[in-house]
């Protein structure tokens, strides 16, 4: 039943997204990296947050899109850690290999 | 007029020995998200650090110290990464979302857990992201690492790897959705 429900559901944003001004999912999916960095025209822009307004599976993609990212740009911070983990031989090593 | 200023004005071997003892940690840290492989990377580090040695009279303080030694250790390390032989070429369509014929998402959608910038940058996060990105196939990963991790910008990585700025943009795009598709059983788990 709930399959059913999501199907019909679909069918009736298809027909939905093919209004003059409106997107797909689909077309939304292709905005998103330009729209994140802020490169979409304004027309287009527009576009796309409407439908991002209508469309709650949109929605939460770009939510879980957006935390991916946050996520992935945290991993940066293991610098710190390494820093206590360079091996003496390791700088001993480039100091000799450098004039080679 | 200026004179350059030659090697011994600019650079004695303390200075350079600061210089490494100052810069091998996070250079190590660029080269392992490239390679995966800490042994590779000591390897990419040193042969960066002897270029480095050799060019730091072309170094004139235009960019800053760090963003120009980025470049040479990311160099080295894509081109030990292109000798390697275990390249990850899993095929990346699976892991990208799936549209009906009216260009509807299919994919069952999710509400997020509300989630702290602090949990984010925890250290179970982070083992969790490195595992996950390195599932990734190498050339959708490396694009992620160098603009989203390394801060590259499209046109830097464009020229790194040889690629258009198109391709960049579009692996870019695919590699995120990628690691959104791996982190989905971690998000819907409430953990990220
Ligand atoms: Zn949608």
């Amino acid at each position: 039943m709930k399959k059913a429900a999501q199907t019909l559901k679909r069918r009736m944003h298809g027909v939905m997204f093919r209004f003059p001004g409106m997107i797909t999912c689909n077309e939304f999916e292709d905005f998103i990296l330009a729209y994140l960095e802020d490169e979409l025209p304004p027309a287009r822009k527009r576009v796309f947050e409407l439908h991002l307004r209508v469309c709650r599976s949109c929605r939460l993609y770009l939510a879980a899109y957006k935390r991916t990212l946050a996520a992935a740009k945290a991993t940066r911070k293991d610098y710190d850690e390494l820093e206590a983990s360079v091996p003496e031989d390791l700088i001993a090593a480039i100091l000799a290999a450098k004039d080679s | 007029m200026i004179e350059p200023h030659s090697r011994s004005d600019t650079v004695s071997d303390l200075d350079f020995e600061e210089i490494v003892r100052g810069n091998t940690a996070w250079m190590v840290a660029v080269a392992q998200r490239i390679l995966k492989d800490r042994s590779l990377s000591e390897d990419a580090v040193q042969v960066a650090f002897s270029k480095i040695y050799r060019s730091l009279d072309g170094f004139e303080g235009r960019s800053n110290l760090r963003t120009w030694m980025h470049r040479f250790v990311v160099n080295e390390a894509l081109m030990l990464l292109r000798k390697q032989k275990r390249v990850n070429e899993r095929p990346i369509d699976p892991l990208l979302p799936e549209f009906d014929r009216n260009g509807c998402r299919v994919d069952d959608p999710f509400t997020l857990p509300i989630t702290s910038e602090d949990h984010l940058h925890s250290r179970q996060v982070r083992d969790i992201m490195k595992e996950k990105i390195e599932e990734l196939p190498d050339p959708y990963r490396i694009v992620l690492v160098l603009r989203d991790i390394e801060e590259m910008s499209t046109i830097e990585v464009a020229e790194a790897l040889g690629l258009s700025e198109a391709n960049v943009k579009v692996r870019l795009h695919r590699a995120r959705a990628a690691l959104k598709k791996l982190l989905e059983p971690m998000m819907r788990g409430g953990a990220l």
